[in-house]
């Protein structure tokens, strides 16, 4: 486990669609295997442009500024960086979801309550799966505190729509609607 | 039940009606799901009248089933099936995907479609909610359309619909033009360029006005009996499919070039030669050259042996499908004589958007090109398509004529099999000469004459899905190649190409971690594989209403051909050393000379209704 702030940088096009992030990660998390409730999801608009989707940990945090509960349900993890959701306060208004540009959180399918990736306390399954299988669209970055700005300012997330019609372009050749 | 979502959904289209049906431990355990479970229900619904049940008709029963291990063991398949349109038997023809996933997810093991919509439709299962839908506005549209609008459609319904989150694209079966035309080669499509080929099931949803199938499941994957065991296993089998280099790397499309060039199995130009020289089809040149995405995988696979080709300039612009795979290389490539890899994937692409299987199309193609080449029928019988071989614009044209029902295309859409009788009396000439199929189905691109590949002489003959080269006859019934084995895949429901690594025995301790049944590995062979494989052994020999094969466990005329070409020219195989190793098989299975389960093998399986049902309509 590091002891550093950690980021989960992705590769678009080496992901094979393949999955095994969403096993780990619900394995991981729910001790089951539940692609629905996996904090990393495989995006598939168009088959061939599989991406995954998950928490890009934008450094301005729009999710936590916009929990309207009081404390916030949402925070900020001070080691690792992650996003953390505190099950009781949420109270399921979706408004992280919203205010998401990816809109990557969502409501677990078994209590309705926020969900987000929490980098699996600094050592993320997910990253640790796509690489053992050798297809390294995964990958983790420590950083650290205070470092983190500079590293993702430029990695806001992104509606999958947008990655996805990007995506299109680059493996077709040409733009195709998604 | 542990590895089961517990309940099937069974889907009247006539009625528009939706009922839970379940299965007993006991008829799980002996059936297990996909395959084996079809064999059972099929049978069990439609045995005693079997031969008069037209697979094209609304009493045919279309199942799209998952099994206990889909899901937890790497590579996730559906299993499709029902009467065959291609044999009259029954087959279980499996293709990847999230579909059965996500069914098992929404909390259905299987969907049992019976009746026929009265207008184009599609079904949506959402969870719990199953809904029968207009498919007019897609009826008609190619496959990459029909997906694309499709799956957009309900996943923005259900952005308005549902909140809680943004929604993913629902998993997806469909079928093309070829598919709602009742072509008997169309197939079952899943993705791109993935489909359920043998058996000619896309007819069938094409006769049920069934244009998709999508699903949504937003639950867990069932309980497993002994997750620590199962999950100790999943991290076996996956390291033994991440060292398995050539498969990771190359994916089937490496035996492009093999089987033809080394083990003279190759089918080229309908079977004429089975041997090529042609470097220009090598793997290496496919990846140069198409391959946009080295890695391309379904549900929980990590070889990848699937990649993603389109050719992005020329001739050919536009064209998307996978690697090609080695069946549909060979089958749209060198059995066309096609030797240019992006003739190669246009050809792939073209018959995927119509909705064929690319083996059986490639097969009636080269059945056709091959009766051109003979002069038997003419440029003006195809609409003025000069059908030569090597030129896949003609060869695209035809498929569309086909697809479409058009002239000529009217009687190829029959199939190879059915073809040959209509065009032979048409002719007044004996074509199934030309007709490399087994029991209705064409035969995979493995050939037998050199003896070098992996089939056996009497593999397609006996088979019980005919010329399936994913499920052969084989002496010992024990061998990794047998239907034997590959009934697990197909029953477990999951993917061959990551058991490549593994032994059976690996293969039963995973079913055994997921569902708790303990099968021993000599239950499997002599018990649940004989028993299913006896079922749909009976439907084939009672067949109808017309092909029907009692005593004709034969291979095509053409494998007796001597080869012409390639280091392995002369060779064939003798007629007595074929029914040698039939009889040799009917023994090893327990049937009678003339191939028909006997009474004590039946009996033994627990199938004495099978037995009684099998001699009556046999006249025995």
């Amino acid at each position: 486990m590091s002891s550093k702030q950690v980021w989960i940088t992705r590769d678009f096009l080496r992901c094979s669609g393949c999955r095994l992030c969403e096993i780990s990660c619900s394995l991981y998390h729910e001790g089951k295997i539940w692609p629905e409730a996996s904090r990393i999801r495989v995006f598939m608009y168009a088959p061939g442009i599989e991406f995954p989707h998950l928490c890009a940990q934008c450094h301005d945090h729009p999710c936590v500024d916009a929990c309207p509960t009081e404390p916030k349900a949402l925070s900020v993890d001070e080691r690792t960086g992650a996003i953390i959701v505190d099950r009781e306060k949420c109270i399921s208004c979706g408004n992280c979801i919203r205010a998401c540009p990816g809109h990557v959180p969502f409501l677990h399918p078994k209590d309705n309550k926020a969900t987000i990736c929490d980098l699996c306390n600094g050592d993320p399954q997910c990253v640790k799966v796509c690489r053992e299988a050798g297809f390294n669209c995964l990958n983790v970055i420590e950083y650290d505190k205070g470092q983190g700005e500079a590293l993702n300012y430029r990695v806001y997330a992104r509606h999958p729509k947008d990655i996805a019609e990007g995506l299109t372009e680059l493996v077709f050749g040409e733009k195709m609607e998604v | 039940m542990r590895g089961y979502a517990g309940k099937f959904a069974e889907i009247n289209l006539t009625e528009e009606k939706v009922t839970e049906v379940r299965f007993d431990e006991s008829t799980l355990r002996s059936y297990i799901g996909g395959r084996g479970l079809a064999a059972k229900i099929l049978w069990d619904r439609l045995g005693e009248r079997w031969d008069e049940v037209d697979p094209l008709g609304p009493e045919n029963i279309l199942l799209l089933l998952s099994g206990p291990m889909t899901g937890f063991y790497p590579g996730g398949r559906l299993c499709i099936s029902g009467k065959s349109p291609q044999s009259n038997g029954i087959t279980g023809s499996t293709v990847a995907g999230e579909f059965p996933v996500e069914l098992k997810c929404a909390g259905w093991d299987g969907l049992i479609i019976t009746g026929k919509a009265k207008r184009p439709s599609y079904i949506l299962v959402k969870d719990s909610s199953i809904e029968i839908r207009d498919a007019t506005h897609v009826w008609g549209k190619d496959g990459k359309r029909t997906l694309l609008t499709l799956s957009k459609e309900v996943r923005e319904e259900f952005d308005k619909k549902y909140r809680g989150r943004l929604w993913r694209e629902p998993a997806m079966v469909y079928i093309g033009p070829a598919g709602e035309n009742k072509c008997r080669v169309a197939g079952v499509q899943s993705k791109w360029a993935h489909g359920a080929g043998y058996g000619g099931y896309g007819a069938v949803m094409g006769s049920k006005n069934l244009k998709a199938v999508l699903v949504k499941g937003t639950g867990p994957l069932p309980e497993v009996y002994d997750q620590t065991r199962m999950l100790e296993l999943l991290d076996q089998v996956r390291k033994a499919s991440i060292a398995n280099d050539v498969w990771r790397r190359w994916g089937t499309g490496y035996l492009g070039y093999y089987v033809g060039n080394v083990q003279s199995s190759e089918p080229v130009k309908n079977w004429q030669e089975e041997w090529h020289d042609e470097k220009s089809f090598a793997v290496d040149q496919f990846e140069s050259r198409v391959w946009v995405k080295r890695y391309w995988a379904d549900f929980g696979c990590p070889i990848a042996c699937e990649k993603l080709s389109v050719v992005r300039c020329g001739d050919f612009k536009g064209a998307i499908t996978d690697n090609p795979d080695y069946e549909t290389q060979a089958y749209m490539g060198t059995n066309l004589a096609v030797f240019t890899p992006e003739a190669n994937v246009y050809l792939n692409s073209v018959i995927e958007d119509l909705g064929f299987c690319g083996i059986q199309v490639g097969n009636i193609l080269g059945f056709a090109a091959e009766l051109y080449q003979r002069g038997i029928i003419t440029k003006e019988e195809l609409d003025g398509v000069e059908l030569k071989w090597g030129d896949a614009k003609a060869f695209a044209k035809v498929a569309e004529m086909i697809a479409y029902r058009k002239g000529l295309g009217d009687i190829l859409a029959e199939g190879t099999y059915r073809a040959a009788l209509k065009l032979g009396k048409i002719k007044n000439m004996n074509l199934l000469e030309y007709a490399v199929q087994a029991k209705g189905i064409g035969i995979g691109a493995h050939g037998i004459r050199s003896g070098l590949d992996y089939p056996q002489l009497h593999s397609y003959a006996c088979g019980a899905q005919g010329g399936d080269h994913t499920s052969v006859a084989y002496i010992p019934i024990t061998h990794p190649s047998s239907e034997h084995t590959t009934m697990l895949m197909d029953s477990g429901v999951y993917c061959m190409f990551n058991s490549f690594s593994v032994t059976p025995q690996f293969q039963i301790d995973f079913l055994n971690a997921v569902t708790g049944f303990n099968i021993s590995f000599e239950e499997w062979y002599n018990e649940t594989a004989n028993r299913i494989i006896a079922i749909q052994r009976a439907a084939l020999l009672i067949g109808g209403p017309d092909a029907k094969w009692f005593e004709s466990d034969v291979n095509p005329p053409r494998f007796y051909e001597p080869l012409p070409t390639g280091p392995c020219k002369g060779k064939a195989p003798k007629l007595e050393d074929v029914e040698k190793m039939k009889s040799e098989y009917y023994k090893a299975v327990g049937w009678d000379e003339r191939g028909v389960p006997t009474s004590e093998t039946l009996k033994k399986l627990g199938l004495s209704n099978v037995d009684a049902v099998l001699k009556k309509k046999l006249g025995l």
